[in-house]
């Protein structure tokens, strides 16, 4: 488990470093110090910009995991599932009413893009659960129609409120990791690194629960309880992550899977490991979407997507064959 | 000690228990049983008789409608899990995982409930895994993963889960069902060995009345109510078979110290 850890961790450093190193003006550490426009650039946009990849990306490789040994199913994540969806949703309805205002000191994007999130967990679970069993079939496609639902909603939004918080809703749907100051960041990092903590604290409930819910319970586990725990967390981190940064999609797929590939199914494992290298894959996906035209940058958002679709298919035809449901 | 808890102590008792799904009917009626330590209990009766259904609720999956399941005196459902899952044990008719976990991975997972929070399986717990795996005849699936098992390797190595739990009562649902004859017998051998060695209580549904002949007690059941209870001798007869199953060709003989029980086709 050390050992595991202690690889993924060297993994995050490195990308930390390619991504502050990667960019349109090359930056080393000489001109950190020798040149204040450099080090502007470097502590203004640079740092906050690897370091919101990092938050974001870690964020939804650990809901990622968490949700697929929720539901043991692989293929879900905040994005499959409908929560990013129903976070957009919430997020641009507050986008729309201009909502800049804070509840107790929490911006409202956070939170209504925290009941977004929620809602769609409690929908989408409802109508897949059917007794102990939670059915893959009804999960994803219920997924769908929540991500459908909250789309056709955004577009309703977009369509009726004013041009500028249109383009607004628009910039912001395709998911960037822009950021000015490291400001927002330490915001952000208020209410997920607890959560982080509470759902890394999770592990071997989830490890129980990604066997069997029966096992799970007859092993000592609350299954209700941890269930209600984790949907709501996930619902938090999803929320707080997708009023940032977007709905960046098929993180929370692909890291956990990278992750079991490497160091196995053990969940005491996957959960944290998926923390690091989400957040290593999302630094590494965002220096290649600025770096890989020459005269502009691409969304994060459609490089993690051209990457995670083909991964998402490939398990999907995996699932085929070994499909035990 | 008081009186009363010392006698209800080491005993694992279901009285007067009822269950119906939402919505539906009572699926069991009026059922009561007692367990104690170093006896084999098997639950038979037809096709949806309540077999699971009671079995579930022993096993504190399901909170029955009325009555109670008390364990050493208290309520199933006053018992702490972690300290409820040091003691009862069960093996689900089949485990749906979708992960492809490996096998020791999985019969680890029993030793949870001896396990410190935060903290993962020590070499001791291996060594339990190890031994529970033996113990179930699946010591040469350990490294093997779970979900590319056949059904039957798969209910012996949930079998092992169950042991290197460290049970004092252990429920089974048809651990046998998948199993061919050599390895159901052995799946008796090892629970009568357990028995013997460790004191350990078996509570057993099954459709093989044959394997039934070794056990202290039989609960048979009819449409979710005891139509029969006793040892092997008092419910393997012709007239209360016949009843439990609604079929008059069924039979049982006495062949010294077998009972052989077959239906006229």
């Amino acid at each position: 488990m050390i050992t595991a850890i202690s690889i993924l961790f060297f993994v995050l450093i490195v990308c930390v470093v390619v991504g502050l190193a990667a960019g349109s003006q090359r930056i080393g550490p000489a001109q950190l110090f020798s040149d204040s426009f450099s080090r502007t650039l470097f502590f203004r946009l640079r740092l906050p910009r690897v370091l919101m990849g990092l938050v974001i990306g870690a964020s939804l490789g650990v809901t990622g995991a968490a949700l697929q040994a929720l539901f043991r199913n692989p293929l879900a994540d905040p994005y499959t599932l409908g929560v990013s969806g129903g976070a957009a949703l919430g997020s641009s309805i507050s986008i729309a009413l201009g909502w800049s205002a804070r509840l107790a000191g929490i911006p409202f994007i956070f939170v209504a893009s925290f009941i977004g999130a929620t809602l769609a967990v409690i929908l989408v679970m409802g109508i897949a659960r059917a007794g102990a069993v939670v059915l893959p079939g009804a999960l994803l496609l219920a997924g769908v129609a929540v991500n459908l639902i909250a789309a056709a909603g955004v577009l309703t939004i977009q369509y009726l409120t004013d041009p500028a918080s249109a383009l607004r809703i628009l910039r912001w749907l395709i998911g960037s990791l822009d950021v000015v100051g490291l400001g927002p960041i330490g915001r952000m990092m208020l209410v997920l690194a607890p959560a982080w903590l509470a759902l890394l604290a999770y592990s071997r409930q989830l490890h129980l629960l990604a066997i069997d819910e029966d096992t799970a319970a007859t092993l000592g586990v609350n299954v209700r309880r941890t269930e209600a725990i984790v949907h709501a967390l996930c619902a938090l981190i999803v929320g707080v992550t997708v009023s940032a940064g977007g709905a960046i999609g098929f993180v929370g797929l692909i890291v956990p899977h990278a992750v079991r590939i490497m160091f196995g199914q053990d969940l005491r494992i996957v959960l944290p490991g998926s923390l690091l290298l989400g957040a290593a894959f999302l630094i590494l996906a965002d220096a290649l979407a600025r770096t890989a035209l020459p005269s502009s940058e691409l969304p994060v958002g459609a490089i993690t997507g051209l990457l995670g679709g083909p991964v998402f298919l490939w398990l999907l035809r995996r699932r085929q064959q070994y499909s035990v449901l | 000690m008081t009186a009363l808890s010392s006698v209800a102590a080491h005993r694992f008792e279901a009285h007067h228990l009822a269950y119906a799904y939402p919505g539906g009917p009572l699926v069991v009626r009026d059922v009561s049983l007692t367990s104690t330590p170093g006896c084999m209990t098997a639950v038979v009766g037809a096709n949806g008789a309540g077999k699971s259904t009671l079995i579930r609720m022993l096993a504190g999956l399901l909170r029955p409608a009325s009555g109670a399941v008390l364990l050493d005196g208290v309520p199933l459902k006053d018992w702490q899990p972690r300290l409820r899952a040091r003691e009862i044990a069960y093996v689900p008719q089949s485990t749906p995982t979708v992960f492809p976990f490996q096998v020791i991975e999985l019969v680890l997972s029993g030793r949870t409930p001896h396990t410190p929070g935060f903290q993962l399986e020590s070499s001791h717990d291996t060594e339990k895994a190890m031994q529970a795996l033996e113990n179930a005849g699946a010591a040469h699936l350990a490294s093997r993963s779970f979900t590319s098992l056949s059904g039957g390797e798969r209910q012996m190595v949930i079998l092992a889960r169950a042991l290197a739990q460290e049970p004092r009562f252990l429920l089974l649902d048809e651990p046998s069902s998948s199993l061919d004859l050599k390895h159901r017998a052995d799946l008796i051998r090892t629970l009568a060995r357990l028995r013997n060695t460790q004191r350990l209580s078996v509570i057993m549904i099954t459709h093989d009345l044959q394997l039934t002949a070794s056990f202290d007690q039989l609960v048979a059941l009819r449409c979710g109510e005891v139509a029969a209870a006793g040892t092997p001798d008092e419910v393997l007869r012709d007239d209360l078979l016949r009843d439990v199953y609604g079929d008059p060709s069924v039979h049982s003989r006495r062949i010294g110290e077998q009972t052989l029980i077959w239906v006229d086709l």
